[in-house]
């Protein structure tokens, strides 16, 4: 079984990017004998015994007039593993908008920088561009290794250059190969030359790279694209049949599921699943072309989507996203309308204004800007006529992108990513409320605090601190559950699971924590939470705020975890189709001093939530602000 | 046993084909079909059929028709038509030259490039907003470049630099009266993509593709069977070889090759182990010049 990999090239001009593409073809044995011919005879013309492999990718005849690429062209490789794809995009200063369009839907980004010339503002830029559209993959070639004595030195050089660029985006996956596209050190075979070099070959690596993970398998999302009625069938039986066509964009899809309808907000069942042709799907997956059958008759048009009832997509008419404009003969100017189109919907778009311009070369925002024009990069509030069913693009790419088109031209104008529903954020001075702390109602009979509870997927967290959220409640005591799954779909729907991500996810929620707590609540956080440094700058905000911060460990050991897997998301994560899994693929730091631990041995759920109240009333007594001392549990002296 | 969610890559070529197939026949006017009963369109045409299971298939095809086909690839036509109960007109390049429009270089010259004239009047003529086109972008250097939505203008012309930049899998078929959207689901497959297909699907073919005894004579180094348009010139030596097609165009031109092929998964092997490519070897037209696709392209032809 071989899969498909779509690769998207830049490099700035003589970089090499041609040779490199007809090495990869040649070698590959993707060229045919006329081809090759073609190209010998042309070399030979202009005075080259070697064929100039630069010239298979050539395109239009324009181009090799000027002698140069002008826009995306696509090439096709395979080898006995995989199906290559190559959307071959030039580095030209000015040609931003070639490498979005190409970028769009690679897997990977190759990156060619000349070993001699190290990295310029234009490798900068591509590597950027590549974050901005969530490549998954980078590679870095470090080309023309021949012409500076294949040196590991000007290697390691570009090499850390580049990746102390690259540490203020968000590249999940970096990597950097030595390489002579002349002479095909590296390319295809390992170099004879670069013994220093202990990584594989570009070719190795491209067939090698684990792309099964990068696809969304977790958010459910099937836009409507067509609706199958076939009344008028030769095949009376099927007059009655209502299928829903369309690509999913999103997650893992079988009959009995229960799933909703959006914007309708309908919640039915799923009660088939065909392929093309009506091939019956036992489950259907992202990337997959399906048509499915509802349990109940609903009434739903092309641009509906259907997720599931506990996971659904924002809904909105405002948006903020980034935008790439991609046409010479107009500007994005504010108030200005335009035709959006998004996954099946297209509707009429308002864009509201341009909050910044980006410099990609130095990632400097500009806030004076009043238009963006051709290759200009900035970030938007969009207004749209009918609501979009969306997701933050970093979430997803297919539920999270769009176009805008020119209503008089007809043309493609910009590209869009969304980063999330628009709100207003303008005011970012600190006011201080009229209310003092101690001054509001109290929402209990006690004061504010936060229970912090990290541990696996799986150990039992939110289970437990529901409970506890339940039984102080009853008691009397406002407390307040912030669990880490359902912030996702909300305060940190934007967020996807990166180091960076998680540290960020864990500082929103420690802030709002933090609000809650000071309001005099007590907040239950349940949040895996896996990095110490993350959880103890928490505490520290907390302790500077002067409010409680009881660490809650919950210890529950990972085969237990891992045996109960109620999401299925240890079966993925062994699989490979899910990475950074806490506990499979990513490190989780026990705390060092938690105020509680709690075990499966303390008993089972309702145990252990009270343990979690009782630890609220002994916390209620300390004095806030100051490290809190491990919670002495009651009955336990004498274990 | 864990499930890996993965598709194989004819699978996902399949899926973004057929995801294409359903994104015109929703948002385009009147969208129609060329079929040639070449194997792209014979592959199109059975994406189509399953983008649209159970229904039938939204639109209907049109045929090219030089008035120079093999007969086999006529008969094979109406067999799919009436099999599959599809819609077929016939854009006729005979009426072309009949009503005075076109002209022939000579009687029995080659049709190819009078083709581009019959397929624009029949977009006119039916107001075709979009045609689905078997085209291929590994084909040809020039179709490197092809958008999966090409867009022509009210002369059926194709600007290389006035195409519309293609994001993710959105497509944009916008366009006015007059102007139209060539479509082409099968941008990002190759010649031996097709054929594996083909295999899998189990396709029937023209019998024109598998290896048969043929009565050919050798042109201009190419091989060409005998047939009621090719007859043999004086000094040419017809001989008795066993030949297929590799592609099915006009039967004044198209050349076959030796093959032993004379089943799919024969012809499968075949392809990969293929070291020229199928237009080079069989077209006559296209080995002109290195840059005639690109001429073609822009007077309207695909
Ligand atoms: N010495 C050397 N020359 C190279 C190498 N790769 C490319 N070149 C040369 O650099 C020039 C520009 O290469 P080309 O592939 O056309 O660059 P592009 O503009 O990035 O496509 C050509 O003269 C190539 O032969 C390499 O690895 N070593």
């Amino acid at each position: 079984m071989s899969e498909l990999l779509r690769i998207a090239t830049a490099g700035s001009v003589d970089d090499g990017k041609s040779t490199l593409i007809g090495r990869l073809l040649y070698d590959s044995k993707a060229i045919f004998a006329d081809q090759l011919d073609a190209v010998a005879t042309t070399s030979k013309a202009r005075g080259s015994d070697a064929p100039d492999l630069a010239l298979l990718t050539d395109g239009l005849r324009a181009e090799r007039e000027q002698g140069i690429t002008i826009d995306v062209a696509y090439r096709y490789f395979a080898t006995p593993k995989r199906k290559f794809i190559i959307a071959d995009t030039p580095g030209h200063l000015q040609y931003t908008r070639n490498m979005v369009t190409g970028a769009s839907t690679a897997d990977v980004a190759i990156i060619l920088i000349d070993a001699r010339h190290g990295v310029l503002e234009q490798s900068r830029r591509h590597a950027f561009l590549a974050s901005l559209l969530a490549i998954p993959h980078l590679v870095v070639c470090i080309n023309k290794m021949d012409l500076v004595d294949f040196s590991e030195e000007v290697y390691e050089e570009i090499r850390s250059e580049f990746e102390q660029f690259a540490a203020k985006l968000e590249v999940r996956d970096l990597s950097f190969i030595p390489i002579s596209a002349l002479t095909g050190d590296n390319v295809v075979t390992r170099s004879q030359a670069m013994g220093w070099y202990t990584g594989s070959a570009l070719l190795d690596h491209l067939e090698n790279l684990h792309i099964a993970s990068d696809r969304n398998l977790i958010d459910v999302r099937l836009p409507v694209q067509y609706v199958i009625r076939p009344h008028q069938s030769r095949d009376a039986d099927l007059h009655d049949f209502r299928g829903y066509a369309g690509t999913l964009a999103g997650g893992v899809m079988k009959a009995g599921d229960e799933v909703t309808v959006l914007p309708l907000g309908r919640t039915t069942t799923v009660s088939a699943v065909w392929g093309p042709g009506g091939t019956k799907l036992e489950e259907a997956f992202t990337g997959q072309a399906v048509t499915v059958e509802l349990a109940d008759d609903i009434d739903i048009a092309r641009g509906d989507l259907i997720c599931r009832p506990q996971n659904r997509p924002f809904v909105g008419q405002d948006l903020d996203a980034m935008l790439c404009w991609l046409t010479e003969q107009s500007s994005l100017v504010p108030g200005h309308r335009y035709t959006i189109q998004h996954t099946t919907r297209s509707t009429r778009a308002v864009v509201e204004k341009i909050d910044y311009r980006l410099d990609v070369n130095t990632l400097h925002r500009d806030e004076q800007v009043d238009e963006l024009g051709l290759n200009e990069i900035g970030r938007i509030t969009l207004r749209t006529q009918q609501p979009l069913l969306f997701d933050a693009y970093r979430r997803s790419r297919e539920t999270g992108s769009f176009i805008l088109i020119d209503e008089t031209t007809n043309n493609t104008v910009a590209a869009g990513m969304i980063t999330g529903p628009a709100y207003q954020h303008d005011n970012v001075v600190w006011h201080d409320g009229a209310v003092a702390r101690d001054a509001r109602p109290a929402p209990g009979d006690g004061q504010g605090m936060t229970l912090w509870l990290t541990g696996l997927s799986g150990s039992g967290k939110s289970t437990i601190a529901a409970e506890a959220e339940r039984l102080l409640n009853e008691s009397g005591r406002a407390a307040y559950l912030l669990d880490g799954d359902n912030l996702r779909h909300g305060l940190n729907a934007d967020l996807g699971f990166s180091a960076g991500d998680r540290a960020e996810n864990v500082r929103r929620t420690g802030a709002v924590a933090q609000i809650l707590a000071d309001s005099g609540q007590v907040a239950i956080v349940s949040l895996v939470s896996p990095d110490a440094e993350a959880r103890d700058r928490v505490r520290a905000a907390h302790q500077a705020a002067g409010l409680r911060f009881v660490e809650v460990f919950v210890d529950t050991p990972l085969e237990v975890c891992e045996a109960r897997d109620p999401k299925g998301m240890y079966a993925r994560a062994r699989a490979g189709e899910i990475s950074d899994f806490t506990g499979v693929d990513a490190p989780y730091e026990a705390p060092a001093r938690p105020e509680l631990t709690l075990s499966p041995a303390d008993g089972g759920v309702d145990a252990s939530a009270a343990l979690l109240v009782a630890a609220v009333e002994q916390a209620s007594t300390t004095v806030p602000g100051t490290a809190s001392e491990t919670i002495t549990r009651e009955g336990n002296e004498d274990d | 046993m864990t499930v890996v969610y993965e598709q194989t890559h004819l699978d996902r070529l399949e899926s973004e084909s057929v995801h294409i197939f359903r994104e015109v026949a929703a948002t385009a006017e009147k969208p129609v079909l060329l079929f040639s009963g070449g194997k792209d369109s014979v592959v199109m045409l059975h994406l189509a059929i399953k983008a649209f299971w159970p229904a039938q298939v939204p639109f209907g095809v049109m045929h090219v028709d030089t008035g120079q086909n093999f007969d086999e690839v006529i008969e094979y036509r109406d067999r799919m038509v009436e099999k599959h109960g599809l819609r077929l007109i016939v854009a006729s390049v005979q009426d072309d030259i009949d009503a005075g429009r076109s002209h022939e270089e000579y009687p029995g010259a080659p049709r190819n490039r009078l083709q581009t004239a019959a397929l624009l009047r029949g977009i006119a003529e039916n107001q075709f907003g979009a045609a689905f086109g078997g085209a291929r972008r590994d084909e040809e250097k020039a179709r490197a470049k092809e958008r999966v939505f090409s867009f022509r203008d009210e002369f059926g012309q194709w600007d290389p630099r006035n195409q519309r930049p293609e994001l993710w899998s959105l497509y944009n078929g916008r366009h006015r009266k007059g102007e139209n959207i060539r479509v082409f689901p099968l941008s990002n497959w190759t010649e031996l993509d097709i054929w594996s297909y083909i295999e899998r699907e189990g396709i029937e073919l023209p019998e024109l593709y598998y290896a048969r005894k043929r009565t050919v004579v050798e042109r201009d180094g190419m091989l060409l069977a005998v047939n009621r348009f090719i007859e043999p010139k004086p000094g040419e030596q017809p001989f008795e070889a066993l030949t297929r097609f590799r592609t099915v165009g006009d039967a004044t031109c198209t050349g076959c090759v030796e093959s032993d092929a004379t089943t799919t998964a024969q012809v499968v092997a075949e392809v990969a182990a293929a070291r020229i490519t199928e237009r080079g070897a069989t077209r006559a037209d296209d080995r002109i010049s290195e840059a005639g696709m690109e001429d073609r392209k822009k007077e309207g032809y695909f």
